[in-house]
């Protein structure tokens, strides 16, 4: 069902006005610092895009066959933007090189609809699935579900990885769960489409199996579930791939595909056909007219500190992201550490939630506010997360930061809206949770190069630790040096700032990846066309301790 | 005696076809088209207020069937028929049974065409009249060695003309003695072959010559009147190009001198209706009032009367319905020139490729005509949007006539209306008929029969569809076009966004069967870089150009200069009238070999109802080799594969199982490949 366009009547939001001096040093300083975090960020991107080793890109084409990123661009719809996720998944992670984790994921628009659409690559290792490909693959299909994306699989792989088969076969997100996923997605009418371009044994028999509609390239690629190896070793019967599993088998024999194609082009022709037929897609809400920010968006550069201790105002990022840089603000005079209000990105209405500091009591309380009142409102909702955690300290316990934090919490958990979150600073601690971390399954979640995640900073894990180890050392009566002292935080400083660094996180899929912040509005816009295809649900909150 | 005539029978097709009913619906005369199987849906049938069809797409089994359109004259009762031209027009026998079945035959006496349909005796009878010809022999005697000592003592370059042709077919222009005998025999066999008629003659082969004719036409009263005369001298193998009127450089003595031997001319066969006195003439110099020759008289309308009536504002084909009728013409006196009128043959026929028609489905066009106080572009044609040119018939897709107080600006309004017609779908001539028309030396007037060879390299343009210029400004209209969206969703936006890389906006074409990728690298406002595959890019500007353009690949890396329309399969760009398209990739087209295996199985207990074949039969993938009945349905079991039938397992009437062999091909030998 379409909902009617919001009306044309010319919004009198506020304009925000920016305080920028885009021209100042420490302005051009700070956008330096972020380019080259940017640069770093392309430039790695790039590697991971390659795929493969040289030599199996080569030999991949050498069969005729496309390679995957081509196969996902032949897909999509030309000249249409792609949302990929997990770009860096499994980036530094094993001992082996694996690119993206061997699938390339993503949101693109296929006839006309906007898919899920998740390719092996079979120049990383075959294509087989290490315990973080699963995980991407099981995240791409979460995706699918929470907003209705058809899914399009483009398959390519030899299965699980053996070596690692008790961290990718018998646990609930497991490989396994790929295929209840299929299934029950199948149930709730999310289409599943599957393109067998590769090989796709065993376990991944099971994806063109399990789908809606499968299509297969003759003389290219195999489904069976034990290849001829094993065949061979189980029953003694000598037979080769293309007979055992081959497209025409599987088209005239088995049933177990629908279309045969004749190569990687055709095939991926029969899955956008196949989508065409699908019908359009019910959208939940749609944008009004759209509108630039008024303020440069190539400032988002400059305005965040290089030293991060350094304050800023977060209005001026909301500035150069919404639409017009018009935020009708909430509760501005209250709470000030958390900016919330209204405004639209593409168009699209959305609730922003913004840190400007520490949280507070009132901060929590507003924000908690705000988060029912999209929710009641089933208005989407953007965090920008730069969080140092809640305020600590006798007063504030006395207080009871911790009950309002938990509201909070329990608003932003319950909220059922879309939720979106970029992290544009830090995230650490009870803030993440508040401020719409993974674990409040955001619809997506993005950071920005400059970004560090973790339990607290590097510098209060380091201090804490050290402060406790000084008291014991004081309490044995023994001394503790400055040098010692400094030898002992050093380490503690380098684990955080490591795991704390967006490369370590995107590599583990804590976030569905990492993006210049001049992309921010782009995505967040994607990220709101892409859930508007799913139905927005009413909320229920639990209790709110008072 | 005049006799009102009620419906006519046009016994043509195509733009000729409606335009004698366009005049007919004017006079308030009922109209009826006649069509063949290839011209079931043609324009002239949905014009026609009713329509007869009369065999199958051939012209020689339909158009030209006489008995065909007498019987259609009888079944829709028209009492004159309009033959158009081309096809029986110049029939004489045709004429005689129409008369005989008492129907008007729209066009001269059977006697007159006798009299000029054969060229040599036309030539004699001129002669006599005193009407200057050509040297030449027009004799009956065929000796290939005779007619080549004629040809040596009219002194080369002569040209042989089947002495039944027309339109181009049949004639050849020999150069030197070593080649008469070839080219008498090719003369002689496409004559066979196109008019059922080998006689030829020979005449001197002027230089410079021009190809000048005069309208004229005969009443029933014995009053003969001339339309001034028409230039055709632009003329591809004898086929014209641009026809226009009046010639350039005519003088008063030399017109005089000129309607007056073709006013004898036509008295001379006492002529009735339409008729036109083709001269060749010494375009060496001045035109001279000793520098004309007569060559033939087509006793019909000819496919350029437009450009007469555009400069006297007569309608020939309403005079020529009026004389059919026994009226009588208007007088000399009172038919007066004024302006200059210039007709473009527009084909559907390739330049690039030797002007090989082609042949397909015109996918838009756009007839509207134009005209102000200035002067305008007029518009015949037998074709729309949507209709097809076939194999079977002359591809010309329309006449397109412009006009103006003078020349020049009738060349320019000539070039508009080619601009503007738009057509797409198939190649056409456009931009050679445009390039003729921007030429200078046409534009001087200083023309011949030989100015197309002469000038051939600025009048040819380069195959559009080959160039990468093409494809790139075809992705970006796509591009823009996805962009046009209402919605104006975010992703409808953002083209080709790929995230933390570079952008890929890539379209897919394919040219001669192979794909080719089309990658937008970049575009802003002023200019966008594309590259086609892996070679250089291309820089396409957004802007206007600061000149004009006097060649259409100067035009190709601007991008507001083409127009476009977007199809299911292809993309079509225009500009200056030239049209270009690009068609999408399409990979279901590759075909799968599916190996279908050598043996028919049954696929289900049943009973054989036939056997169509037997060991030994060579078969088509496809053919239905077994019938059988299962189930109550009757199925055909087909031939999986080309080859030779081996074993045939099965008889008419066997009741057989499920799975059973029926029947089984030879086993592929390594074949020649």
């Amino acid at each position: 069902m379409y909902m009617k366009l919001n009306s044309n009547m010319r919004m009198n939001m506020p304009k925000l006005a920016s305080k920028i001096n885009a021209d100042a040093q420490e302005f051009r300083d700070n956008a330096v610092a972020m380019q080259i975090l940017v640069d770093d960020l392309h430039k790695k991107v790039g590697v991971i895009a390659m795929g493969g080793p040289e030599r199996s890109r080569k030999r991949h084409l050498d069969k005729g066959k496309l390679l995957p990123r081509e196969r996902v661009e032949r897909l999509l719809d030309p000249g249409t933007p792609f949302l990929e996720i997990g770009q860096f998944a499994a980036y530094e992670v094993y001992e082996d090189d694996v690119p993206a984790a061997g699938v390339i994921a993503g949101i693109g628009r296929v006839s006309g609809r906007e898919c899920m659409i998740v390719c092996n690559d079979a120049t990383v290792k075959g294509g087989s699935y290490y315990p973080l490909t699963v995980k991407k693959h099981l995240r791409a299909q979460e995706i699918a579900r929470e907003n209705n994306l058809p899914c399009i699989y483009l398959v390519d792989s030899g299965g699980a990885n053996l070596p690692r088969q008790d961290e990718v076969f018998p646990d609930k997100e497991h490989f396994g769960r790929i295929f209840f996923n299929q299934a029950t997605m199948s149930a709730q009418g999310i289409a599943q489409i599957a393109v067998v371009m590769g090989s796709c044994t065993a376990g991944g028999a099971y994806v063109p199996a399990m789908a809606d509609e499968s299509i297969i390239v003759a003389d290219q690629a195999t489904i069976f579930l034990a290849g001829p190896p094993l065949v061979k070793a189980a029953t003694g019967e000598v037979v080769s791939a293309e007979d055992l599993g081959g497209g025409m088998l599987h088209a005239k024999t088995s049933g177990v595909v629908d279309h045969l194609a004749s190569n990687d082009a055709h095939a991926l022709q029969i899955a956008r056909n196949s989508v065409a037929a699908l019908g359009d897609a019910e959208t939940s809400y749609l944008p009004s007219v759209s509108e630039a920010p008024a303020y440069d968006e190539d400032e988002l550069l400059g305005i965040i500190p290089s030293d991060t201790r350094q304050p800023f105002d977060v209005r001026e990022i909301i500035a150069r992201i919404v639409d017009g840089s018009k935020f009708e603000e909430f509760k501005k005079l209250y709470g000030e550490t958390l900016v919330c209000g209204f405004a639209k990105i593409h168009g699209y209405q959305v609730g922003i939630v913004a840190n400007n500091g520490v949280l507070f009591s009132e901060s929590a309380l507003k924000g908690s506010h705000f988060v029912q009142l999209c929710a009641k409102r089933k208005i989407p909702l953007v965090f920008l997360q730069n969080i140092t955690g809640f305020m600590v300290g006798s007063k504030y316990e006395a207080g009871g930061i911790a009950k309002d934090g938990a509201k909070f919490v329990t608003a932003v958990a319950c909220a059922q809206v879309p939720k979106f979150t970029i992290v544009i600073g830090g995230s650490y601690g009870a803030g993440n949770y508040g401020m719409c971390g993974r674990a409040y399954s955001p619809r997506l979640m993005f950071m920005w190069p400059n970004a560090r995640i973790s339990v607290m900073g590097g510098e209060q894990a380091a201090s804490v630790l050290a402060t406790i180890t000084r008291d014991g050392k004081e309490r044995r009566g023994e001394a503790w040096s400055a040098k010692e002292e400094d030898d002992f935080r050093a380490p503690i400083l380098e684990k955080y700032e490591r795991e704390g660094h967006p490369y370590y996180a995107s590599a583990r899929l804590w976030d569905d990846g990492i993006i210049a912040p001049t992309d921010t509005r782009r995505v967040l816009g994607l990220g709101l066309a892409m859930s508007a295809n799913g139905k927005v649900p009413d909320t229920e909150f639990g209790i709110f301790r008072m | 005696m005049t006799k009102k005539i009620t419906k006519i029978l046009i016994a043509n097709r195509g733009e000729i076809a409606c335009r004698v009913m366009k005049t007919a619906r004017k006079m308030g005369i009922q109209t009826v088209a006649v069509y063949s199987d290839a011209d079931r849906k043609a324009l002239h049938v949905r014009t026609a207020d009713e329509a007869i069809h009369i065999g199958p797409s051939p012209a020689i089994e339909s158009y030209l069937v006489i008995d065909k359109i007498i019987d259609a004259c009888k079944q829709s009762g028209a009492d004159a028929v309009h033959p158009g031209y081309g096809f029986l027009s110049e029939n004489a026998e045709f004429a005689r049974r129409l008369k005989k079945e008492d129907i008007i035959f729209i066009g001269p006496t059977p006697e007159s065409m006798d009299a000029m349909g054969l060229k040599d005796a036309a030539k004699k009878l001129m002669e006599k009249a005193g009407v200057p010809v050509t040297p030449g022999y027009h004799g009956k005697d065929q000796d290939p060695q005779l007619l080549k000592a004629k040809a040596g003592m009219i002194g080369y370059p002569v040209l042989i003309k089947a002495v039944a042709g027309g339109g181009g077919k049949g004639m050849r222009k020999v150069d030197a003695e070593g080649d008469f005998l070839d080219a008498l025999a090719s003369c002689q066999r496409e004559a066979h072959s196109s008019f059922g008629n080998d006689i030829v003659l020979i005449e001197k082969y002027i230089l410079s010559p021009r190809h000048i004719e005069v309208q004229v036409f005969g009443d029933q009263h014995g009053n003969v009147v001339h339309m001034y005369e028409r230039d055709c001298s632009l003329q591809r193998r004898h086929q014209k190009v641009i026809e226009e009127a009046p010639a350039p450089g005519m003088t008063e003595d030399v017109r005089h001198a000129m309607t007056k031997a073709a006013i004898e001319a036509a008295k001379a066969v006492n002529y009735e209706g339409a008729g036109t006195v083709e001269f060749i003439v010494d375009g060496s110099g001045k035109l001279r009032t000793d520098g004309f020759w007569f060559m033939e008289m087509n006793t019909r309308l000819q496919v350029e009367h437009p450009v007469t009536e555009m400069i006297t504002g007569l309608d020939l084909v309403e005079l020529q319905i009026r004389v059919a009728q026994g009226e009588k013409l208007p007088e000399q006196k009172d038919i007066s020139l004024y302006g200059h009128a210039v007709e473009a043959r527009l084909y559907a026929e390739d330049p690039a490729n030797d002007f090989l028609p082609s042949i397909g489905r015109i996918w838009s066009m756009d007839d509207s005509e134009y005209r102000d106080s200035e002067g305008g572009f007029r518009i015949d044609t037998g074709v729309s949007s949507k209709d097809n040119i076939s194999v079977y018939y002359d591809p010309m897709i329309a006449k397109v006539i412009g006009y103006s107080h003078e020349r020049e600006a009738a060349i320019l309004q000539a070039e508009h209306g080619l601009i503007e017609i738009q057509v797409s779908g198939l190649t056409t001539n456009i931009s050679f008929l445009l390039n003729c028309l921007r030429n200078s030396v046409f534009i001087k007037g200083d023309i011949s029969t030989g100015f197309i060879e002469e000038q051939s390299s600025t009048l040819m343009t380069p195959d559009l569809n080959q160039c990468d210029e093409i494809l790139a400004l075809s992705a970006l209209r796509l591009e823009a076009e996805a962009l046009s969206h209402t919605h104006n969703l975010p992703f409808d936006q953002h083209e080709g966004w790929r995230m933390n890389q570079d952008r890929n906006a890539s379209y897919y074409f394919q040219r001669d069967d192979e794909p080719i990728r089309v990658c937008i690298l970049e575009s802003n406002e002023k200019y966008a870089n594309v590259q086609i595959d892996d070679n250089e890019p291309l820089r396409i500007s957004f802007l206007e150009a600061s000149e004009t353009f006097t060649n259409i690949t100067q035009s190709l890396t601007y991008y507001c200069e083409w127009a476009y329309a977007i199809r299911d399969n292809h993309i079509s760009l225009f500009n200056d009238g030239v049209f270009a398209q690009a068609y999408f990739y399409d990979p279901s087209t590759e075909t799968l070999s599916v190996n279908a295996g050598d043996t028919i199985t049954s696929p289900m207990p049943g009973k054989i109802l036939a056997v169509n074949v037997k060991v030994g039969d060579t078969v088509t993938k496809g053919d239905k080799l077994i019938i059988m009945e299962a189930m109550k349905m009757e199925m055909s079991l087909e031939a999986p594969r080309d080859g030779v039938v081996s074993v045939v397992n099965c008889e008419v009437n066997a009741l057989v199982t499920d799975g059973e062999l029926l029947l089984e091909l030879e086993t592929e030998t390594e074949e020649k490949s």
